[in-house]
């Protein structure tokens, strides 16, 4: 049952990424692919059916996270904290951002909430970056199962660490170029005539700093986590999500030069599933490693809720996510295809 | 599909009402629950923790008071659209919708949801009754503070208006009964911050009682047929839009200084629940971040709500007052 558990975390949180990521990505390069006014409508409307159904996964995923590994959400939402708040900080300053532009007419105000978009889609891929490489890393949880993390010590990965390390700022900047791409990839295929070309341009550039950042994050994972290393050994099937890894890659190349803006933006999204898939085997069965002498890591056994909880907890889950996935399946599909050009603003 | 929209929109924010109010009710009055060897509480029963009569209760009242908000704004919209003298039926529309809701919401409000929520806290958390009240000791025939400063020292309230026996009334339906008040309790069972209780509870009922006699009187006003030409009731209602706002959240101030010092009334401390590893500095610092964001977001949110309530409702996609949003 932990083992479901956990599997069903890690599918809602790359659930997250695959979809709430690409409108983070548009976030990103908005203010460079889009210059007009009729642009950066025509950008917002390629997210603006979904962006807050995609934020759900998150939401959806934390309270998971509270009731299948009630140790787990009590200890990480402790010892995160500040930043915790910070990403609410943001997340209600991105919505707000896309929301209110159309109410306003004057192209001041418009500017404004363009940059505020832009500004916190780019810092909120960069705190869930970091915040991945912390949870890899492990964090100092002492033998109360609790911790809390300086934003910041020596930089160091070790005994000692902070929010920022080395580490944890390459896995931020990591995302934000891995997000970048997925969320132009997603412009192109939401897009037509300049739009497109411009994101596809941008993909093209991106697409190179994505594989220098993969090829550099695999080792230091390693470094800053051997034991990442260990199921690894002892499955050699596991390999499979680095070869995916490479492959998705490969496929999102080969189709941006030929081929249809759909198998690239899916290569994109084999390339993150493929990531995160590799991130959770090199964890499981542990939730959070703990660095340091006192601590012991908080694992599935320990964490995990009481069978009658977990029990109830399924059906339910069940019922919900269901719901989530129809709605999801309908808003996708009435959306489907390139936004139309000569549409009105997302203003309602 | 339009409709359906708007009825899914109702349903799952009334549905997810009901589950934060049965949330909070269980910390007001846990039922359903048993205590575990390792000092963890754990709900036994589904049914009795959704049907738990402090949940019932409170959300009747809490979702009374949400039909009561918007009822006052819709009619303050009708109002403006009025005096300004507006042509097309808007205004009366608003007007009339609003003030059909707002009585009716309003009396419910007070009784039966607002009665019986205060009877069953009286007997299931006396000590939140007597503090908010104003009752510092046990009195037969106890009476009703309309208006007082609390005063800890003394345990005496200072400026009292006091209506004779009406508490006693209130709560057990007889003017000779006996009502508990705070010296029947020990000292660390006392709400740790009685003013602020005691205020927030007397601005909650004091507003309530405006909104009953205000929307009364409209609605009295709208039988014979003069409510839109009477200025000075169109002035009142316009001008009481944000009273239940305020009266809304004082009164969940009221519910939640009023269960202190428990987090869950009985069982827990609200000491105990309190993080050992997140510093006081660090909520500070979030606090004052959440302050910051909401003060400008409500200053944003002010213009876009004026900007729109000015161009008015859509006629044929068209909007009736066409303005260029000017800030």
């Amino acid at each position: 049952m932990g083992t479901l558990w956990f599997w069903i975390v890690a599918l809602m949180l790359t659930a997250y990424v695959v979809f709430d990521g690409f409108d983070l990505g548009v976030g990103i390069v908005y203010l460079f692919v889009a210059r007009t006014e009729t642009e950066r409508a025509r950008v917002l409307r390629s997210i603006g059916p979904v962006w807050d159904g995609n934020e759900v996964w998150l939401l959806a995923a934390g309270g998971t996270l509270f009731f299948a590994f009630p140790l787990l959400y009590a200890s990480a939402f402790s010892g995160f904290y500040l930043p915790l708040m910070m990403v609410l900080w943001l997340l209600i300053l991105r919505g707000v951002s896309i929301e209110l532009r159309g109410h306003y007419a004057d192209p001041l105000w418009r500017t404004f909430f363009d940059g505020l978009f832009s500004f916190s889609s780019a810092l909120l891929t960069i705190f869930f970056g970091a915040a991945m490489g912390n949870v890899v890393r492990g964090v100092p949880i002492g033998a109360d199962d609790y911790f809390f993390l300086p934003l910041w010590t020596n930089w160091q990965t070790g005994a000692n660490p902070g929010i920022l390390d080395w580490y944890t700022v390459l896995a931020g900047v990591f995302a934000l170029a891995a997000l970048s791409l997925h969320g132009a990839l997603y412009l192109a295929l939401k897009t037509e005539g300049d739009l497109e070309r411009c994101a596809l341009c941008i993909a093209c550039r991106i697409w190179r700093a994505t594989v220098v950042l993969t090829a550099a994050g695999i080792p230091a994972t390693v470094l800053a986590r051997p034991a990442s290393l260990n199921n690894f050994k002892g499955h050699p099937v596991a390999f499979l999500a680095p070869l995916a890894v490479i492959a998705s890659l490969g496929m999102m190349r080969y189709t941006m030069a030929k081929g249809s803006r759909l198998f690239s933006f899916l290569g994109s999204c084999g390339y993150l599933i493929s990531m995160l898939v590799g991130a959770a085997t090199g964890l499981f069965p542990v939730l959070l490693p703990a660095v340091g002498i006192a601590g012991r890591d908080i694992t599935i056994d320990r964490a995990i809720s009481d069978p009658h909880t977990l029990r109830v907890g399924l059906i339910w889950w069940s019922v919900g996510i269901s719901l989530a996935l129809m709605y999801s399946v309908i808003v996708y599909r009435q959306f489907w295809g390139k936004v139309p050009t000569d549409a009105e603003g997302y203003g309602h | 599909m339009h409709w359906l929209s708007a009825f899914l929109v109702f349903f799952g924010s009334w549905i997810s009402g009901f589950f934060i109010i049965v949330t909070n009710a269980w910390m007001q009055h846990p039922v359903g629950y048993k205590l575990l060897p390792n000092g963890v509480y754990a709900v036994t029963s589904f049914t009795q923790l959704l049907l738990n009569p402090w949940a019932l209760l409170e959300y009747s009242h809490n979702m009374c008071a949400a039909v009561v908000t918007a009822s006052f704004v819709m009619s303050a919209v009708g109002a403006l659209y009025l005096l300004q003298g507006r042509e097309g039926p808007y205004g009366r529309i608003f007007l009339k919708l609003g003030v059909i809701a707002g009585i009716i919401s309003c009396t419910l409000q007070v009784f039966p949801t607002g009665d019986l929520h205060g009877k069953y806290m009286a007997k299931n958390q006396p000590t939140a009754i007597a503090a908010m009240e104003g009752l510092f000791h046990t009195e037969k025939g106890a009476g009703m503070v309309l208006m007082g400063q609390p005063n800890y020292e003394t345990e005496t309230i200072d400026n009292p208006l006091v209506v004779n026996n009406v508490l006693s009334f209130l709560i057990y339906g007889t003017t000779a009964a006996e009502v508990e008040g705070l010296d029947h309790f020990p000292r660390d069972q006392w709400p740790s911050t009685l003013p602020l209780l005691f205020y927030s509870y007397h601005i909650m009922v004091g507003l309530g009682t405006w909104f009953g006699a205000l929307m009364g009187i409209a609605a009295l006003l709208l039988w014979r047929g003069k409510l839109y030409s009477s200025r000075w009731m169109l002035w009142l209602i316009m001008l009481s839009w944000p009273l239940p706002h305020i009266a809304t959240t004082a009164g969940w101030m009221t519910a939640e200084i009023g269960r202190q010092p428990w987090l869950v009334h009985g069982l827990i401390r609200t000491a105990q629940g309190s993080s050992t590893h997140v510093s006081a500095g660090n909520s500070l610092f979030t606090l004052l971040g959440f302050l910051g964001m909401y003060t400008v977001l409500s200053l944003l949110w002010v213009i876009v709500v004026y900007n729109h309530i000015r161009s008015g409702p859509l006629v044929n996609g068209q909007a009736a007052h066409p303005q260029t949003v000017t800030v």
